[in-house]
Protein backbone atom coordinates (compact mmCIF):
# COMPACT_ATOMS: atom_id res chain seq x y z
CA UNK A 1 0.00 0.00 0.00
CA UNK A 2 1.54 3.37 -1.07
CA UNK A 3 -0.40 7.20 0.06
CA UNK A 4 0.53 10.22 -0.63
CA UNK A 5 1.51 9.34 -4.38
CA UNK A 6 1.19 11.72 -7.09
CA UNK A 7 -2.00 9.69 -8.40
CA UNK A 8 -3.84 9.76 -4.52
CA UNK A 9 -3.17 13.61 -4.79
CA UNK A 10 -4.33 14.66 -8.19
CA UNK A 11 -7.03 11.61 -8.43
CA UNK A 12 -8.56 13.60 -5.47
CA UNK A 13 -8.72 17.05 -7.27
CA UNK A 14 -10.37 14.75 -10.51
CA UNK A 15 -13.21 13.75 -7.84
CA UNK A 16 -14.09 18.08 -7.17
CA UNK A 17 -14.86 18.34 -11.07
CA UNK A 18 -18.14 19.84 -11.82
CA UNK A 19 -18.20 21.07 -7.89
CA UNK A 20 -17.92 24.39 -6.21
CA UNK A 21 -15.92 24.82 -3.20
CA UNK A 22 -17.08 27.44 -0.66
CA UNK A 23 -14.94 29.57 1.65
CA UNK A 24 -16.30 29.23 5.59
CA UNK A 25 -15.31 30.98 8.67
CA UNK A 26 -17.13 29.03 11.62
CA UNK A 27 -18.77 24.97 12.08
CA UNK A 28 -22.41 27.34 11.43
CA UNK A 29 -21.28 28.38 7.51
CA UNK A 30 -20.04 25.11 6.79
CA UNK A 31 -23.25 23.06 7.03
CA UNK A 32 -25.09 25.88 5.11
CA UNK A 33 -22.30 25.12 2.48
CA UNK A 34 -22.84 21.44 2.97
CA UNK A 35 -26.74 21.25 3.03
CA UNK A 36 -26.11 23.30 -0.27
CA UNK A 37 -24.15 20.79 -2.13
CA UNK A 38 -20.36 21.75 -1.84
CA UNK A 39 -17.76 19.40 -2.95
CA UNK A 40 -15.65 20.75 0.07
CA UNK A 41 -14.83 24.02 2.10
CA UNK A 42 -12.23 26.17 2.59
CA UNK A 43 -11.77 27.07 6.24
CA UNK A 44 -10.28 30.20 6.44
CA UNK A 45 -10.36 33.30 9.67
CA UNK A 46 -12.04 35.87 7.52
CA UNK A 47 -13.34 35.75 4.11
CA UNK A 48 -10.86 37.53 1.51
CA UNK A 49 -13.11 40.85 1.70
CA UNK A 50 -13.29 41.38 5.24
CA UNK A 51 -9.49 40.71 4.89
CA UNK A 52 -9.26 43.31 2.33
CA UNK A 53 -11.75 45.66 4.53
CA UNK A 54 -9.39 44.78 7.61
CA UNK A 55 -6.00 45.01 6.22
CA UNK A 56 -3.40 43.78 8.86
CA UNK A 57 -1.04 40.45 7.92
CA UNK A 58 -3.62 37.74 7.00
CA UNK A 59 -2.20 33.94 8.45
CA UNK A 60 -3.26 30.35 8.63
CA UNK A 61 -6.56 29.96 10.76
CA UNK A 62 -6.41 28.99 14.68
CA UNK A 63 -6.17 25.27 14.72
CA UNK A 64 -9.55 25.06 16.87
CA UNK A 65 -11.23 26.23 13.99
CA UNK A 66 -10.16 24.34 11.66
CA UNK A 67 -10.32 21.17 13.77
CA UNK A 68 -14.60 22.22 14.22
CA UNK A 69 -15.15 22.87 10.68
CA UNK A 70 -14.11 19.43 9.98
CA UNK A 71 -15.89 17.99 13.45
CA UNK A 72 -19.00 19.80 11.53
CA UNK A 73 -19.24 18.31 7.94
CA UNK A 74 -18.18 14.92 6.34
CA UNK A 75 -17.36 16.51 2.84
CA UNK A 76 -13.43 17.75 2.48
CA UNK A 77 -11.99 20.62 4.47
CA UNK A 78 -9.23 23.10 2.71
CA UNK A 79 -7.40 25.02 4.71
CA UNK A 80 -5.24 27.90 3.60
CA UNK A 81 -1.48 28.71 4.05
CA UNK A 82 1.10 31.74 3.20
CA UNK A 83 2.69 31.59 0.34
CA UNK A 84 6.17 29.94 1.14
CA UNK A 85 5.30 29.28 4.64
CA UNK A 86 5.79 25.70 5.02
CA UNK A 87 5.28 25.19 8.67
CA UNK A 88 2.02 26.32 8.54
CA UNK A 89 2.01 23.76 5.75
CA UNK A 90 3.47 20.93 8.11
CA UNK A 91 0.69 22.34 10.87
CA UNK A 92 -2.48 22.05 8.36
CA UNK A 93 -1.29 18.51 7.09
CA UNK A 94 -0.90 17.52 10.84
CA UNK A 95 -4.86 18.32 11.85
CA UNK A 96 -5.45 16.05 8.56
CA UNK A 97 -7.07 18.75 6.27
CA UNK A 98 -7.39 17.17 3.25
CA UNK A 99 -6.35 19.63 0.89
CA UNK A 100 -4.34 22.54 1.09
CA UNK A 101 -4.41 26.24 -0.51
CA UNK A 102 -0.87 28.01 -1.01
CA UNK A 103 -2.88 31.21 -1.12
CA UNK A 104 -2.12 34.76 -2.16
CA UNK A 105 -5.82 36.10 -0.36
CA UNK A 106 -3.38 35.40 2.57
CA UNK A 107 0.11 37.78 3.42
CA UNK A 108 2.99 36.00 1.72
CA UNK A 109 5.33 34.56 4.37
CA UNK A 110 8.15 34.03 1.19
CA UNK A 111 8.75 36.79 -1.69
CA UNK A 112 10.60 34.44 -3.69
CA UNK A 113 10.34 30.84 -2.87
CA UNK A 114 6.82 28.92 -3.40
CA UNK A 115 6.53 25.72 -0.88
CA UNK A 116 8.52 22.60 -2.21
CA UNK A 117 4.82 20.31 -2.10
CA UNK A 118 6.66 17.09 -3.12
CA UNK A 119 7.67 16.93 0.58
CA UNK A 120 3.88 16.62 1.89
CA UNK A 121 1.36 13.71 1.65
CA UNK A 122 -1.57 16.09 1.65
CA UNK A 123 -2.16 17.65 -2.08
CA UNK A 124 -2.19 21.53 -2.91
CA UNK A 125 -3.44 23.82 -4.60
CA UNK A 126 -2.14 27.26 -6.21
CA UNK A 127 -3.21 30.16 -7.83
CA UNK A 128 -2.17 30.77 -11.52
CA UNK A 129 -2.60 34.16 -13.69
CA UNK A 130 -0.73 32.49 -16.43
CA UNK A 131 0.36 29.23 -18.27
CA UNK A 132 3.62 29.56 -17.26
CA UNK A 133 2.88 30.26 -12.92
CA UNK A 134 0.39 27.57 -13.09
CA UNK A 135 3.34 24.62 -14.89
CA UNK A 136 6.02 26.30 -12.12
CA UNK A 137 3.63 25.54 -9.38
CA UNK A 138 2.56 22.30 -10.97
CA UNK A 139 6.35 21.73 -11.04
CA UNK A 140 6.43 22.19 -7.58
CA UNK A 141 4.28 19.67 -6.63
CA UNK A 142 0.58 21.47 -6.92
CA UNK A 143 -2.18 18.78 -7.49
CA UNK A 144 -4.76 21.77 -8.24
CA UNK A 145 -4.56 24.62 -9.94
CA UNK A 146 -7.09 27.70 -9.69
CA UNK A 147 -7.18 31.59 -11.44
CA UNK A 148 -6.08 34.09 -8.96
CA UNK A 149 -9.03 36.23 -9.79
CA UNK A 150 -8.88 38.85 -7.57
CA UNK A 151 -10.66 37.80 -4.53
CA UNK A 152 -12.77 39.52 -2.36
CA UNK A 153 -13.75 42.04 -5.29
CA UNK A 154 -17.24 39.91 -6.16
CA UNK A 155 -15.55 41.11 -9.30
CA UNK A 156 -15.16 37.81 -11.91
CA UNK A 157 -13.05 40.43 -14.30
CA UNK A 158 -9.86 39.12 -13.33
CA UNK A 159 -10.82 35.60 -13.61
CA UNK A 160 -12.06 35.60 -16.72
CA UNK A 161 -8.67 37.71 -17.52
CA UNK A 162 -6.47 34.29 -15.81
CA UNK A 163 -8.58 31.43 -17.39
CA UNK A 164 -8.73 33.14 -20.86
CA UNK A 165 -4.65 33.77 -20.28
CA UNK A 166 -3.90 30.20 -19.83
CA UNK A 167 -6.29 28.88 -22.13
CA UNK A 168 -4.75 30.75 -25.04
CA UNK A 169 -1.69 29.43 -23.99
CA UNK A 170 -2.45 25.93 -23.95
CA UNK A 171 -4.26 26.79 -27.45
CA UNK A 172 -0.79 28.14 -29.01
CA UNK A 173 1.62 25.09 -27.57
CA UNK A 174 -0.98 22.35 -29.09
CA UNK A 175 -0.38 24.02 -32.25
CA UNK A 176 3.41 24.32 -32.45
CA UNK A 177 5.66 21.93 -34.00
CA UNK A 178 8.08 19.77 -31.73
CA UNK A 179 11.20 21.76 -32.35
CA UNK A 180 9.53 25.23 -30.87
CA UNK A 181 8.65 23.58 -27.38
CA UNK A 182 12.11 24.42 -26.30
CA UNK A 183 11.92 28.14 -26.89
CA UNK A 184 8.47 28.03 -25.89
CA UNK A 185 9.37 26.69 -22.29
CA UNK A 186 12.44 29.29 -22.13
CA UNK A 187 9.75 32.37 -22.81
CA UNK A 188 6.81 30.99 -20.24
CA UNK A 189 9.86 29.80 -17.91
CA UNK A 190 8.55 26.58 -17.26
CA UNK A 191 10.00 22.80 -17.45
CA UNK A 192 10.22 21.43 -20.53
CA UNK A 193 8.25 18.31 -20.11
CA UNK A 194 5.28 19.92 -18.61
CA UNK A 195 5.20 22.27 -21.98
CA UNK A 196 5.63 18.79 -23.97
CA UNK A 197 2.56 17.05 -22.21
CA UNK A 198 0.54 20.63 -22.62
CA UNK A 199 1.21 19.76 -26.29
CA UNK A 200 0.45 16.40 -26.69
CA UNK A 201 -2.46 16.87 -24.37
CA UNK A 202 -4.25 20.39 -24.73
CA UNK A 203 -4.84 20.39 -21.56
CA UNK A 204 -3.14 20.85 -17.85
CA UNK A 205 -1.80 17.53 -15.80
CA UNK A 206 -4.23 18.51 -13.17
CA UNK A 207 -7.57 19.82 -12.59
CA UNK A 208 -7.97 23.72 -13.09
CA UNK A 209 -10.59 25.73 -11.46
CA UNK A 210 -11.87 29.53 -11.30
CA UNK A 211 -11.55 31.75 -7.98
CA UNK A 212 -11.31 34.99 -6.96
CA UNK A 213 -14.32 37.15 -7.48
CA UNK A 214 -17.38 34.66 -8.22
CA UNK A 215 -20.67 36.38 -6.99
CA UNK A 216 -23.14 34.61 -8.85
CA UNK A 217 -24.30 31.67 -10.47
CA UNK A 218 -24.20 33.20 -13.87
CA UNK A 219 -20.17 34.05 -12.89
CA UNK A 220 -19.81 30.45 -12.20
CA UNK A 221 -21.33 29.22 -15.82
CA UNK A 222 -19.00 31.29 -17.63
CA UNK A 223 -15.87 30.19 -15.74
CA UNK A 224 -17.19 26.48 -17.02
CA UNK A 225 -17.97 27.50 -20.34
CA UNK A 226 -14.17 29.61 -20.29
CA UNK A 227 -13.45 25.52 -20.40
CA UNK A 228 -12.53 25.44 -16.33
CA UNK A 229 -13.43 22.36 -14.24
CA UNK A 230 -15.13 23.61 -11.05
CA UNK A 231 -15.47 26.96 -9.25
CA UNK A 232 -14.16 28.11 -5.60
CA UNK A 233 -16.32 30.94 -4.32
CA UNK A 234 -15.09 33.28 -1.20
CA UNK A 235 -16.51 35.83 -0.17
CA UNK A 236 -19.85 35.81 -2.79
CA UNK A 237 -21.61 33.58 -0.65
CA UNK A 238 -21.73 34.44 3.17
CA UNK A 239 -21.31 38.14 2.02
CA UNK A 240 -24.81 38.09 0.47
CA UNK A 241 -27.78 38.08 1.29
CA UNK A 242 -29.10 34.84 1.25
CA UNK A 243 -25.57 32.94 1.25
CA UNK A 244 -28.21 29.73 1.63
CA UNK A 245 -30.62 29.70 -1.42
CA UNK A 246 -27.26 31.41 -2.78
CA UNK A 247 -24.80 28.82 -2.52
CA UNK A 248 -27.27 25.73 -3.77
CA UNK A 249 -27.79 28.29 -6.54
CA UNK A 250 -24.12 28.47 -7.99
CA UNK A 251 -24.18 24.49 -7.25
CA UNK A 252 -26.68 23.77 -9.46
CA UNK A 253 -25.67 26.54 -12.19
CA UNK A 254 -22.11 24.42 -12.02
CA UNK A 255 -23.89 21.37 -12.87
CA UNK A 256 -26.20 23.14 -15.65
CA UNK A 257 -24.18 25.51 -16.85
CA UNK A 258 -24.91 24.63 -20.17
CA UNK A 259 -28.78 24.31 -20.09
CA UNK A 260 -29.81 28.26 -20.27
CA UNK A 261 -33.30 27.52 -18.59
CA UNK A 262 -31.89 26.48 -15.43
CA UNK A 263 -29.35 28.99 -15.49
CA UNK A 264 -32.69 31.06 -15.87
CA UNK A 265 -33.99 29.18 -13.05
CA UNK A 266 -31.58 28.99 -10.45
CA UNK A 267 -30.61 32.70 -11.32
CA UNK A 268 -34.04 34.56 -9.83
CA UNK A 269 -34.77 35.87 -6.68
CA UNK A 270 -31.44 35.43 -4.69
CA UNK A 271 -31.28 38.40 -2.32
CA UNK A 272 -28.72 40.99 -2.36
CA UNK A 273 -25.32 39.79 -4.02
CA UNK A 274 -22.07 40.94 -2.67
CA UNK A 275 -20.92 44.51 -2.53
CA UNK A 276 -18.14 44.55 -5.51
CA UNK A 277 -15.58 46.62 -6.01
CA UNK A 278 -14.04 47.89 -9.75
CA UNK A 279 -10.52 46.70 -9.83
CA UNK A 280 -9.27 49.52 -11.92
CA UNK A 281 -9.56 51.53 -8.79
CA UNK A 282 -7.83 49.14 -6.84
CA UNK A 283 -4.38 50.59 -5.66
CA UNK A 284 -1.61 48.81 -7.15
CA UNK A 285 -0.38 47.02 -3.38
CA UNK A 286 -3.61 46.17 -2.76
CA UNK A 287 -3.95 43.35 -5.54
CA UNK A 288 -3.92 40.08 -3.81
CA UNK A 289 -3.18 38.35 -7.30
CA UNK A 290 0.25 40.05 -7.62
CA UNK A 291 1.50 37.96 -4.82
CA UNK A 292 3.69 34.54 -5.85
CA UNK A 293 4.86 34.40 -9.59
CA UNK B 1 -34.12 -8.16 -21.50
CA UNK B 2 -34.07 -5.40 -23.60
CA UNK B 3 -31.10 -2.55 -22.89
CA UNK B 4 -29.87 -0.03 -25.06
CA UNK B 5 -26.35 0.12 -26.63
CA UNK B 6 -25.60 3.34 -25.00
CA UNK B 7 -23.65 3.84 -21.66
CA UNK B 8 -24.25 6.89 -19.86
CA UNK B 9 -22.37 8.51 -17.44
CA UNK B 10 -23.84 10.13 -14.14
CA UNK B 11 -22.81 13.70 -15.04
CA UNK B 12 -23.96 16.02 -12.13
CA UNK B 13 -20.34 16.17 -10.34
CA UNK B 14 -16.97 14.40 -10.28
CA UNK B 15 -14.13 12.42 -12.52
CA UNK B 16 -17.04 11.67 -15.36
CA UNK B 17 -14.65 12.66 -18.16
CA UNK B 18 -12.44 9.80 -17.22
CA UNK B 19 -15.27 7.27 -17.37
CA UNK B 20 -16.32 8.35 -20.50
CA UNK B 21 -12.68 8.29 -22.05
CA UNK B 22 -12.38 4.72 -20.59
CA UNK B 23 -15.94 3.68 -21.98
CA UNK B 24 -14.84 5.16 -25.48
CA UNK B 25 -11.31 3.30 -24.78
CA UNK B 26 -13.44 -0.20 -24.82
CA UNK B 27 -15.83 0.76 -27.61
CA UNK B 28 -18.89 1.64 -26.21
CA UNK B 29 -20.99 4.80 -27.31
CA UNK B 30 -20.62 6.99 -23.75
CA UNK B 31 -23.52 10.10 -23.04
CA UNK B 32 -23.52 12.44 -20.29
CA UNK B 33 -26.67 11.86 -18.29
CA UNK B 34 -27.61 15.39 -16.55
CA UNK B 35 -31.32 15.39 -16.72
CA UNK B 36 -33.87 12.05 -17.15
CA UNK B 37 -34.14 13.15 -21.12
CA UNK B 38 -30.51 11.97 -21.27
CA UNK B 39 -31.41 8.67 -20.35
CA UNK B 40 -33.21 7.37 -23.82
CA UNK B 41 -31.72 5.12 -25.42
CA UNK B 42 -29.08 4.33 -22.45
CA UNK B 43 -28.78 0.89 -20.83
CA UNK B 44 -25.64 1.30 -18.33
CA UNK B 45 -25.17 3.69 -16.44
CA UNK B 46 -21.67 4.42 -14.47
CA UNK B 47 -22.40 6.52 -11.50
CA UNK B 48 -18.54 8.40 -10.67
CA UNK B 49 -16.54 9.35 -8.37
CA UNK B 50 -17.35 12.82 -6.43
CA UNK B 51 -18.94 14.01 -3.51
CA UNK B 52 -21.34 11.61 -2.34
CA UNK B 53 -24.06 14.20 -0.60
CA UNK B 54 -23.80 16.85 -3.53
CA UNK B 55 -24.64 14.48 -6.40
CA UNK B 56 -27.25 13.03 -4.15
CA UNK B 57 -28.95 16.60 -3.49
CA UNK B 58 -28.48 17.58 -7.45
CA UNK B 59 -30.19 13.86 -8.26
CA UNK B 60 -33.10 14.69 -6.73
CA UNK B 61 -33.38 17.38 -8.71
CA UNK B 62 -35.72 17.54 -12.24
CA UNK B 63 -36.83 13.75 -10.74
CA UNK B 64 -33.27 12.15 -12.19
CA UNK B 65 -33.28 9.78 -9.47
CA UNK B 66 -36.58 8.47 -9.67
CA UNK B 67 -35.86 7.77 -13.29
CA UNK B 68 -32.80 6.16 -12.47
CA UNK B 69 -34.58 3.93 -10.40
CA UNK B 70 -37.92 3.20 -12.79
CA UNK B 71 -35.32 2.13 -15.41
CA UNK B 72 -33.58 0.38 -13.42
CA UNK B 73 -36.57 -1.95 -12.03
CA UNK B 74 -38.34 -2.32 -15.19
CA UNK B 75 -34.89 -4.33 -15.77
CA UNK B 76 -33.99 -1.67 -18.56
CA UNK B 77 -30.80 -0.68 -16.73
CA UNK B 78 -27.27 -1.72 -15.27
CA UNK B 79 -25.89 0.33 -13.26
CA UNK B 80 -22.16 0.82 -11.82
CA UNK B 81 -21.22 2.93 -8.66
CA UNK B 82 -17.64 3.75 -7.96
CA UNK B 83 -16.67 5.42 -5.16
CA UNK B 84 -19.12 8.34 -4.19
CA UNK B 85 -21.32 5.94 -6.90
CA UNK B 86 -21.42 3.08 -5.17
CA UNK B 87 -22.53 5.76 -1.84
CA UNK B 88 -25.32 6.61 -4.00
CA UNK B 89 -26.70 3.19 -5.10
CA UNK B 90 -26.62 1.76 -1.31
CA UNK B 91 -29.55 0.93 0.70
CA UNK B 92 -28.00 1.34 3.84
CA UNK B 93 -25.04 4.51 4.67
CA UNK B 94 -23.99 4.16 8.23
CA UNK B 95 -23.39 7.24 10.53
CA UNK B 96 -24.80 9.81 7.84
CA UNK B 97 -28.51 10.82 6.68
CA UNK B 98 -28.18 11.94 2.70
CA UNK B 99 -29.84 11.78 -0.31
CA UNK B 100 -29.32 8.55 -1.84
CA UNK B 101 -30.78 5.95 -4.52
CA UNK B 102 -30.39 3.42 -2.52
CA UNK B 103 -31.52 0.83 -5.02
CA UNK B 104 -28.59 -1.63 -4.18
CA UNK B 105 -28.56 -4.17 -1.17
CA UNK B 106 -25.74 -3.55 0.64
CA UNK B 107 -24.31 -1.23 3.59
CA UNK B 108 -21.51 1.31 3.14
CA UNK B 109 -19.72 3.37 5.68
CA UNK B 110 -18.20 6.59 3.94
CA UNK B 111 -14.66 7.57 4.37
CA UNK B 112 -13.57 4.41 6.08
CA UNK B 113 -10.38 4.51 5.50
CA UNK B 114 -9.45 7.68 6.38
CA UNK B 115 -8.85 11.35 5.04
CA UNK B 116 -7.26 12.11 2.25
CA UNK B 117 -3.77 12.18 3.91
CA UNK B 118 -4.48 8.35 4.07
CA UNK B 119 -5.72 7.86 0.14
CA UNK B 120 -3.53 5.31 -1.06
CA UNK B 121 -3.18 2.92 -4.12
CA UNK B 122 -3.15 -0.95 -4.11
CA UNK B 123 -2.58 -4.45 -5.76
CA UNK B 124 -6.27 -6.16 -5.45
CA UNK B 125 -7.15 -10.22 -6.30
CA UNK B 126 -10.36 -9.61 -8.14
CA UNK B 127 -12.65 -12.58 -8.57
CA UNK B 128 -13.08 -13.43 -12.70
CA UNK B 129 -9.52 -11.69 -13.18
CA UNK B 130 -6.01 -13.66 -13.40
CA UNK B 131 -4.11 -11.26 -12.16
CA UNK B 132 -4.01 -7.97 -9.82
CA UNK B 133 -5.90 -5.33 -10.29
CA UNK B 134 -4.24 -2.05 -9.32
CA UNK B 135 -6.40 -0.01 -7.27
CA UNK B 136 -6.94 3.71 -6.48
CA UNK B 137 -8.84 4.64 -3.25
CA UNK B 138 -9.47 8.72 -2.47
CA UNK B 139 -11.45 8.60 0.80
CA UNK B 140 -12.59 5.41 0.06
CA UNK B 141 -15.87 4.23 1.35
CA UNK B 142 -16.12 0.07 2.65
CA UNK B 143 -19.03 -1.85 2.43
CA UNK B 144 -19.92 -3.60 5.45
CA UNK B 145 -22.73 -5.67 4.47
CA UNK B 146 -24.05 -7.51 1.30
CA UNK B 147 -27.25 -8.73 0.79
CA UNK B 148 -28.16 -12.77 -0.21
CA UNK B 149 -27.90 -12.07 -3.80
CA UNK B 150 -24.54 -9.98 -3.66
CA UNK B 151 -21.21 -11.66 -4.32
CA UNK B 152 -18.32 -10.39 -3.25
CA UNK B 153 -15.37 -9.98 -5.74
CA UNK B 154 -12.69 -8.41 -4.06
CA UNK B 155 -11.65 -7.26 -0.54
CA UNK B 156 -8.91 -5.60 0.26
CA UNK B 157 -7.20 -6.47 3.92
CA UNK B 158 -10.75 -8.17 4.29
CA UNK B 159 -12.63 -5.20 4.11
CA UNK B 160 -14.89 -5.41 0.94
CA UNK B 161 -14.39 -3.14 -1.90
CA UNK B 162 -16.16 -4.32 -4.81
CA UNK B 163 -19.91 -6.02 -4.48
CA UNK B 164 -21.35 -7.09 -7.64
CA UNK B 165 -25.06 -8.50 -8.02
CA UNK B 166 -26.87 -9.21 -11.51
CA UNK B 167 -27.91 -5.90 -12.72
CA UNK B 168 -25.90 -3.51 -9.66
CA UNK B 169 -21.50 -3.34 -9.28
CA UNK B 170 -20.09 -1.46 -6.01
CA UNK B 171 -16.39 -0.39 -6.64
CA UNK B 172 -15.00 1.51 -3.70
CA UNK B 173 -12.34 2.13 -5.66
CA UNK B 174 -11.67 4.15 -9.06
CA UNK B 175 -10.94 2.03 -12.28
CA UNK B 176 -11.57 5.12 -14.24
CA UNK B 177 -7.99 6.72 -13.12
CA UNK B 178 -5.93 3.57 -14.19
CA UNK B 179 -4.98 2.74 -17.39
CA UNK B 180 -6.88 -0.62 -16.80
CA UNK B 181 -10.15 -1.19 -18.95
CA UNK B 182 -10.81 -4.66 -17.89
CA UNK B 183 -13.76 -3.75 -15.63
CA UNK B 184 -15.40 -1.08 -18.04
CA UNK B 185 -14.91 -3.81 -20.76
CA UNK B 186 -16.57 -6.47 -18.63
CA UNK B 187 -19.44 -4.06 -17.65
CA UNK B 188 -19.94 -2.87 -21.50
CA UNK B 189 -20.07 -6.32 -22.61
CA UNK B 190 -22.68 -7.54 -19.81
CA UNK B 191 -25.26 -4.71 -21.50
CA UNK B 192 -24.69 -6.90 -24.98
CA UNK B 193 -26.12 -10.31 -23.22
Amino acid sequence: MEKGTLRVKTGFAEMFKGGVIMDVTDAEQAKIAEEAGAVAVMALERVPADIRAQGGVARMSDPKKIKEIMAAVSIPVMAKARIGHFAEAMILEALGVDFIDESEVLTPADEEHHIDKWAFKVPFVNGARDLGEALRRIAEGAAMIRTKGEAGTGNVVEAVRHARAVMKAIRRIQSLRDDELMAEAKNLQAPFELVRYVHEHGRLPVVNFAAGGVATPADAALMMHLGLDGVFVGSGIFKSGDPARRAKAIVRAVTHYNDPEILAEVSEDLGEPMVGINIDVLPEEERMAKRGW
Amino acid sequence: MSKGKRVGVLALQGDFREHKQMLERVGAEAVEVRLPAHLEGVGGLIVPGGESTTIGKLAREYGLDEAVAERYQRGELAIWGTCAGAIWIAREILDYQQPHLGIMDIAVRRNAFGRQVDSFEADLEITGFDSPFHAIFIRAPEIVRVGECVEVRSRYQGRIVFAAAAELWATSFHPELTGDTRLHREFVGKLAK
